[in-house]
């Protein structure tokens, strides 16, 4: 085992290399490109007995991994942003193939306008494919995510796809230090993939397709993925059980922070956790009651360990990095529902939205944020969701209006004259 | 923790001196995270590198908004207000700016509180551009003081490697010069204070304001809005074409373009918009006659004020 600084991106192609894969259909967007690259150095200088193959498209991409994966075989690839929602329409049918690979995504908010730092829309949009998802925090949680991953979704109970979401900058671009596992322990954790009756040879060949069904059998099919991903929690508790055992490292469904005698309690996902724990401590020797709470699995919803790290907790701070326009923050929702109702709900449940396309969330506001859901849960009102933003922001932003108005005029639209 | 912020344009080796410092940093037995900024244009345009190290694990993200050390290796960034070069600047951060001007002028035309060093150019050093990131990491690891001799050498080995044993000499040697330059810098910039809670300003946030739809869309209306942006200034190198090899096959360079930045004028020679030239080199090697050489932009700059 070494410990190396490897990017976030680097440590996703680690991952892939310690699961042995065996293809890896590929079409680069930054910021995932690094992945790519580095896999197919890797397969160049013999380092790596695995196929790559460039596609024309995201489309094709996730088709190709998801009818490689249904010849028995072991899959990986990866995208950001544009790219997931150019396969989408892919990534919910092959989800329903029931043949398991990992896909990794980069996270990077969506157009318009477009950006190409981080926000979690793109990878909530496949919320509902069936694909799981396993959100990261860290550049070893990415090498680590990828071998959980492949372990829980060629489980014989799951065979569902799985996604592994890292951040694009924060993690995708930043170094850290990372142990990477010798190559037998992780064989031993991750052994060949026992496709069952998934598998294809070229001697025997036979058409694999699916049908076009009504109401009542369609159902039972799209029953059984939920039923699967149900499943997958009790396996995901076994897998990083075991995980822990051979590496040294837990990975909880639901990490918490200094949450068990917090009244207080951010929730969120991804990188922008390492600061609120960073945040909860200096809370801390404040004399602030504060903890954090993270979700590393989001699909399936880790509903029971969500509810028992909350019960009986004051006030609860949803940060999400995203944005249902004309509802709010996803992770907020999906919290009221998992908690309503429940005995010991919290008194308050507060939702704020920040870190779209890579926004800092500072820690003056983080501290400002454990303020306002103190304040919420003392008084029982809890206020309007927060969209995170300053005056400051808002004059910049003014500014470049300005100015686009200023050149609009002086230079004229398209058109304008002959109107 | 120590937060250092290095400047730069794509193309001079910042994102590289941002891992020498941390694979530096690292050998020493420091937790270490470092990470490149850019946008989606990247060679000459303004970038960044940070890196954090710190003997406890790091758990900070992003910009870092009180830095202890500012590294500027193209002064033409500071007015340049989106590069965010004096961002966070306060009296206890150290500014170093690879420039030929004095420290005490750059610290009275910067106005900055705290401590201003200057890295020359190595004299009669042409190649100096090529190493400049090296140097740069040379001298962030002198002036931090607790990252020995050898780990600034395993870390240029580690991180030039795989360019080659010829630039992982030049990188080594130049980076040793700055190391032996700032002997009595050493350990002139330290680790900054940690936040603490009960200290921290409230965030100004604001109810954003409704905006009806032809405000808030993002939508540029304007024509030729792209003429005004000189992306000529990113150029770190100019091409310059030889008249008298040039054949005039202009359709080959000006179409190779991917700026469009090459005309053809009235007697069928090819110009060169250096307004708007980002100095990607593409026309010197597509040229079929070899008329289109590179110089570096500094030194075309001064044949030309002269």
């Amino acid at each position: 085992m070494t410990r190396r600084l490897l990017t976030g991106n680097g440590a996703a192609a680690w991952g892939a290399r310690l699961a042995e894969v065996d293809y890896v259909p590929a079409f680069p967007i930054t910021p995932q490109t690094e992945i790519i690259e580095t896999l197919a150095a890797w397969i160049d200088g013999a380092e790596l007995a695995a196929r790559m193959v460039t596609l024309d498209s995201e489309h094709s991409m996730i088709t190709a991994a998801g009818a490689a994966a249904a010849t028995g075989v072991r899959v990986f690839t990866a995208t950001s942003s544009q790219g997931l929602l150019y396969a989408m329409e892919m990534i919910y049918a092959v989800a329903g193939w029931r043949a398991p690979f990992v896909l990794v995504n980069v996270s990077r908010g969506v157009a318009s306008p477009v950006t190409l730092e981080s926000d979690h829309n793109d990878v909530l949009a496949a919320r509902d494919s069936g694909f799981l998802q396993l959100h990261c925090a860290t550049c070893q949680e990415v090498l680590d995510s990828v071998l959980l991953a492949f372990r829980l979704a060629e489980d014989s109970r799951v065979r569902l796809p799985a996604i592994v979401n890292l951040d694009g900058f924060s993690l995708s671009f930043t170094r850290e230090p990372v142990e990477i596992p010798e190559p037998g322990t992780a064989r031993g954790f991750l052994p060949a993939f026992d496709p069952e009756n998934v598998r294809f040879r070229a001697s025997q060949p036979v058409s694999q397709a699916v049908a076009v069904l009504g109401g009542g059998p369609y159902s039972y099919f799209r029953y059984e993925m939920h039923r699967a991903a149900e499943r997958a929690l009790e396996v995901y508790d076994e897998v990083s059980r075991e995980f822990a055992d051979a590496f040294g490292r837990e990975h909880r469904a639901v990490e918490t922070y200094r949450s068990e005698d917090a009244e207080i309690v951010f929730v969120m996902i991804g990188s922008f956790a390492t600061r609120a724990i960073d945040a909860v401590d200096r809370l801390r020797a404040a004399g602030r009651s504060v903890g954090l709470v993270r979700p590393r699995l989001l699909r399936p919803y880790p509903v029971g360990a969500l509810r028992r790290a909350l019960a009986g907790k004051r006030g609860v701070a949803v940060i999400d990095q995203n944005l249902s326009m004309g509802k709010g923050g996803i992770l907020h929702a999906e919290l009221a529902s998992a908690l309503y109702g429940q005995p010991e709900a919290p008194a308050a449940l507060v939702s704020f939205i920040g870190g779209l396309g890579g926004r800092d969330i500072g820690p003056d506001e983080l501290h400002e944020i454990a303020e306002v859901t103190q304040r919420a849960a003392d008084s029982g009102r809890v206020p309007e969701p927060r969209l995170l933003y300053t005056a400051r922001e808002l004059r910049e932003v003014r500014k470049l209006q300005g100015i686009a108005v200023a050149e609009r005029n002086q230079t004229g639209s398209v058109g304008e004259g002959s109107r | 923790m120590y937060r250092i912020r290095l400047h730069g344009r794509g193309g001079q080796g910042i994102k590289t001196a941002g891992r020498i410092v941390g694979s530096a940093f690292f050998a020493e037995g420091y937790e270490v995270q470092d990470a490149p900024r850019y946008g989606a244009e990247r060679r000459g345009a303004p970038l960044f590198a940070t890196v954090r190290a710190s003997k406890r694990p790091i758990r900070e993200r992003g910009s870092i908004r009180r830095p202890d050390l500012v590294v500027v290796a193209d002064a033409t960034l500071i007015p340049v207000a989106s590069a965010g070069v004096l961002a966070g600047l306060d009296e206890r951060s150290t500014l170093l700016i690879a420039s030929d001007v004095a420290s005490d002028v750059w610290r009275e035309r910067l106005c900055v509180a705290g401590p201003v060093f200057v890295l020359p150019a190595e004299a009669g050093e042409r190649d100096e551009t090529g190493f400049l990131g090296a140097r740069c990491a040379a001298a962030v690891v002198r002036m931090v003081g607790v990252v020995s001799r050898a780990s600034l050498e395993g870390a240029i080995r580690e991180e030039i490697g795989p360019l080659g044993e010829r630039a992982v000499a030049g990188s080594l040697s130049r980076a040793l010069r700055v190391w032996e330059q700032l002997e009595d810098r050493s350990g002139c910039v330290t680790e900054g204070p940690e936040d603490a809670a009960d200290v921290s300003e409230r965030p100004d946030w604001i109810d954003l304001p409704f905006d009806p739809a032809r405000v808030s869309a993002p939508d540029v209306f304007g024509v030729a809005t792209s003429v005004q942006v000189r992306t000529g200034l990113w150029r770190t190198m100019r091409p310059l074409i030889d008249r008298d090899v040039c054949r005039g096959c202009a359709w080959v360079c000006s179409t190779f373009c991917p700026d469009g930045a090459i005309g053809v004028d009235a007697t069928g020679a090819p110009q060169i918009d250096y307004d708007h030239c980002k100095g990607c080199l593409v026309c010197v090697a597509v040229c079929p006659p070899h008329a289109i050489r590179a110089v570096p932009e500094r030194e075309a700059a001064a044949e030309e004020a002269m």
